[in-house]
């Protein structure tokens, strides 16, 4: 019903005002702020995902053509785990930090207090559309916000999905979703939030962070970029080439802001890694990948068109060495290898977001890293090798948002770690704690006794006054006791 | 127009050179950030006198307010920052569940390349260097813009870091809004701004077109709560306070000043007695001449302040002080009993010696007042009275909030330094400071031996299983499994 409704009255600028007004009444009223709605408004997300499971299937495989594999893994069960880790951290989240104080503001005791930010808005992407529309939204939650989420309109039935289900599980008071497209974000940006986080591309990141200026409000971008994966020889490289092929084909086909954008490996050891590579691709998706079920599809048209182009530029048609093979009417296009591609062609040149994997060769894979410095700074970098000394080196000189060592994408799952990214690639972070953090005011208090006023502090200001300063703020204990006598 | 465009080509050219000493790796190295920080260091043993001169011809400064809140509080922060620097840049390990075999996790913290920190006039040389500590511990060159409104502080420290610090990775570059615009259209990796909010929106507004992280150290109005205090003691200590965190600070033109004052109407009068008393002891009877109180930084902001009192309303409520003298640019600590709250001085960050009361029927009232503008940079409370302290904690939101005294937590070191909503966003000090100049790059290794088979399509149920007891470490399903033990569970329901 609220379907038709949404039909019937565009959603502009004054439903936008409203709907924020609306929230902030509701954060006004404290509802929010609550261990007890928090937990409860988590264990909505919970039980949600369990008993909807096969509807978030379905709705994955109608937007994507994902695997039911994929979508139970790496959308289902990481929300899952999202909101359990928060459900079981959350009151620890909760508890002010104490900290420290120092001789220059004795006698006194402090700590963070950790406050929610207010109303908040979510936008989320379209290769993981249940994941990441809901992700942000614990984080939020568990810092006790109000919360807007627009879904991608690029994978509707996720987004009509969550809509339906937001609505009939969480507090609708505080916990809204609007669909739509460019008009409805637009709207939604030209309103005042207390904070804005986005997942997408840096197109749309600048236009997101050009309307939070506006408001001075703070942001998440979580974006892409390129993310290079380097192959040293010596190494196994079986294992390196499955978890390369589970990382980027494995991965909504390609279409994941961590997959492996493109490879960089020595001159010498290329043509056995595009064997190795041939033989475990067709282990996975057999030979006729075009029918393999455990592919996603290419999203759309737009996206089908955008990558066939990069495929078919005379600078790089000759280099296909695996694949090449696409389907319309599917909007499949088969697991493709490009080798020794020109540094200056369309594909090297932007974030490919598919099933195309281009290999750069170089003489010695020292090169490799000023490669990937000379571009804007990537959300994930990769290196497989044994050698100790390149390892440090990688990890001590290539900025990305994340590294990994000898494997692909898996710093993703882990709680512990903050997941963003660097320069082009986003502003922010999030997951386990640090998804609670962003969506935080971290504020700091003080506490004074009315005791132990110094007379120094006031005016009128005079010399043995600043003698005395000198030595208290410089902290040594006879510095202090000579200017308490009158010497220095 | 050939000038502006070869000054344009100039600035880049001087950028371009600085991102290339970045690129070469030398600010990474513990031993540079260490030089730095001790260049820094010397900077402001050596130099002591002439930034005492500087400050006193900018803005009227007394020696011993520019120690205390400029060049003392930026020696405790090198110290600290030196004191930390190994800690902070070795990272921090992560936590992997068991499961994760032969995995390690960390977060290492890198520079983030080339940054720019404008200042502003107020604390000319703190709020400089507050900042470039930071950017220096991180490991970034820096270009520092310091503000044209305080001009023989921004010579000095044109003419001083070049001579103290590693001059090819930190520069300074004066001037004014012309060359303060030119600067935010370059490509930054990071914007550390104090000023304005209103000139907080250009710089993100700039920022926002390279994508570039800021940190913005705004202002706003930051209220004084006094309770009806019962101990005379105490009242004592909570007007020397109050009095000497809005007068003593250079002249009430500090962020986090005492703006404005809120009291119970009951107390009020007992309140602006005692204030007088203490007003003529910190200031004597002519303030001018005491030598305690800066003066207006320059005629525009002079101006402006006069304005504020001329209001027949606002100027019939002040209850103390109220000369003016254009020529020094001096303002006397004047202070005001219940101006109308439509006034610009209710309005607007005063920013300068006018402290107006706002009288109240309760004291819990102050919590709606106060909620109802702006959030500010800081509260301060003068209470005793532990539910309204809890309350106010929980039901007002600013930067930072302090009890029973004001502006100290700008000395803590382990305390965050920052805004919210209009007061900024973004926060420095202490650690903080290293934290904001970094990037918290996440590091996972993992070895070739150990790998699941069942990570690999072609998929199938068995498989599914599998990963569902391992996302739930549930490392007795995935033996059970493994050796088929287990059947597989296709249900919908939670597991």
């Amino acid at each position: 019903m609220a379907g038709e409704d949404k039909k019937q009255q565009p959603f502009d600028s004054k439903a936008a005002s409203s709907l924020v007004a609306e929230l902030r009444g509701a954060f006004a009223s404290g509802t929010t702020r609550s261990y007890q709605w928090r937990e409860s408004q988590l264990r909505g997300l919970l039980r949600m995902t369990d008993e909807h499971e096969q509807d978030i299937v379905a709705a994955l495989r109608s937007d994507l053509g994902k695997p039911e594999l994929e979508s139970v893994l790496y959308e289902a069960a990481m929300l899952r785990n999202s909101c359990k880790f928060a459900l079981k951290e959350l009151q620890r989240w909760m508890m002010p930090e104490k900290v420290k104080t120092s001789l220059t503001t004795f006698p006194s005791s402090a700590e963070i207090v950790s406050e929610p930010l207010g109303v908040v808005l979510i936008i989320s992407a379209w290769n993981y559309p249940y994941l990441l529309s809901l992700d942000p939204v614990v984080g939020a939650i568990a810092a006790g916000n109000a919360v807007v989420l627009k879904p991608s309109e690029i994978a509707p039935a996720t987004s009509a999905l969550l809509a339906k289900l937001l609505g009939e599980y969480m507090d609708s008071s505080s916990i809204r979703v609007v669909e739509g497209a460019v008009p409805e974000t637009t709207a939604l940006l030209e309103q005042k939030w207390d904070k804005i986080f986005y997942t997408g591309n840096g197109r749309v990141g600048r236009i997101v962070m050009a309307a939070a200026a506006k408001h001075l409000t703070p942001v998440v971008l979580e974006l892409g970029g390129k993310s290079p994966v380097v192959v040293d020889s010596g190494i196994n490289l079986q294992i390196a080439c499955r978890r390369i092929i589970v990382g980027k084909w494995g991965n909504n086909n390609g279409q994941a802001c961590i997959a492996s954008d493109y490879i960089i490996t020595t001159k010498d050891l290329a043509p056995k890694l595009v064997d190795v590579l041939k033989n475990e691709l067709e282990t996975f998706y057999g030979k006729n990948p075009l029918e393999s079920k455990d592919l996603s599809r290419i999203v759309n048209s737009d996206h089908f068109t955008r990558l066939t182009k990069l495929l078919d530029e005379d600078k790089v048609s000759k280099k296909v060495v695996y694949g090449g093979e696409r389907d319309p009417t599917k909007l499949q296009i088969a697991p493709t290898i490009l080798l020794d591609v020109p540094r200056d062609s369309l594909i090297m040149n932007e974030e490919i977001f598919g099933p195309l994997l281009p290999i750069l060769t170089v003489d010695k894979l020292e090169e490799s890293f000023d490669i990937i410095n000379s571009g804007a700074k990537p959300l994930a970098a990769y290196i497989f090798t044994n050698d100790k000394k390149l390892k440090e080196h990688f990890v001590n000189n290539v900025s990305a948002g994340g590294l990994v060592v000898n494997d692909t994408t898996v710093h993703l799952a882990v709680h512990a770690l903050p997941f963003g990214g660097v320069g082009e690639s986003g502003i922010g972070a999030y997951h386990g704690k640090f998804s609670f953090d962003a969506f935080s005011h971290k504020k700091a208090v003080v506490y004074r006794s009315f005791m132990g006023d110094a007379a120094i502090r006031y005016p009128p200001y005079t010399n043995g006054k600043l003698r005395l300063m000198k030595a208290l703020l410089g902290g040594s204990i006879l510095g202090i006791l000579r200017a308490l006598f009158g010497r220095s | 127009m050939e000038e502006e465009t070869e000054a344009l080509e100039e600035m880049e050219r001087e950028l371009e050179e600085m991102r290339e000493c970045y690129r070469s790796g030398r600010t990474m190295e513990a031993s540079w950030r260490k030089s730095q920080l001790k260049g820094l260091l010397r900077l402001l043993r050596e130099r002591e006198e002439e930034i005492f001169r500087a400050l006193h011809q900018d803005l009227g400064k007394h020696p011993a307010e520019a120690y205390r809140d400029e060049i003392g509080s930026l020696i405790k922060s090198v110290n600290y920052a030196l004191d930390g620097l190994k800690r902070w840049m070795s990272g921090n390990k992560a936590k992997l569940p068991r499961i994760a075999l032969l995995t390690t996790a960390k977060i290492l913290p890198e520079p983030l390349g080339l940054v720019l920190v404008i200042s502003s006039w107020n604390f000319p040389i703190g709020l400089s260097l507050e900042p470039l500590i930071g950017a220096l511990a991180a490991g970034n060159a820096v270009v520092l813009k310091p503000s044209e409104l305080a001009p023989e502080c921004s010579s000095l420290l044109a003419n001083a870091i070049p001579y103290y610090l590693d001059d090819k990775a930190v520069k300074v570059i004066q001037g004014g809004p012309g060359i303060g615009e030119r600067l935010l259209h370059k490509k930054w990796d990071k914007i550390f701004f104090t000023g304005s909010a209103r000139i907080g929106r250009k710089v993100i507004a700039a920022a926002a077109e390279h994508l570039t992280p800021v940190t913005l150290e705004l202002g706003g109005k930051c209220p004084a709560v006094i309770d009806t205090l019962s101990s005379s003691f105490d009242r004592k200590v909570a007007v020397q306070r109050v009095l000497g965190a809005k007068f003593s600070f250079s002249a009430g033109q500090a962020c986090i000043g005492v703006d404005y004052v809120l009291v119970e109407k009951k107390f009020s009068s007992a309140l602006v007695e005692l204030m007088k008393v203490v007003m003529k002891k910190m200031f004597g009877e002519s303030p001018r001449e005491s030598q305690s109180v800066a003066r207006i930084v320059n005629k525009h902001h002079f101006l402006r302040l006069r304005s504020l009192l001329l209001d027949p309303l606002v100027k019939s409520s002040i209850v103390y002080g109220g000369s003016m003298d254009e020529e020094s640019l001096f303002i006397e600590p004047t202070i005001l009993m219940d101006p109308p709250l439509q006034a610009a001085i209710m309005m607007d960050e005063i920013f300068g010696p006018l402290l107006p009361i706002v009288t109240l029927n309760k004291i819990e009232d102050s919590i709606e007042f106060i909620n109802s503008r702006p959030k500010p940079l800081a509260i301060y409370v003068f209470t005793k009275d532990e539910p309204l302290r809890r309350s106010m904690v929980s039901k007002t939101s600013s930067g930072s909030i302090v009890f029973n005294d004001a502006i100290i937590q700008y000395l803590a070191d382990t305390l965050p330094f920052g805004g919210i909503g209009e007061s900024g966003m973004g926060r420095y000090h202490g650690k903080f400071s290293f934290d904001t100049f970094s990037h918290q790059k996440a590091v996972v290794r993992r070895s070739f031996l150990v790998d699941f088979w069942f990570r690999f399509p072609p998929w199938n149920d068995h498989k599914l299983q599998l990963f569902r007891s391992s996302y739930h470490y549930d490392y007795l399903g995935i033996v059970l499994t493994v050796l088929g033990l287990k059947r597989t569970n296709r249900a919908s329901k939670g597991i």
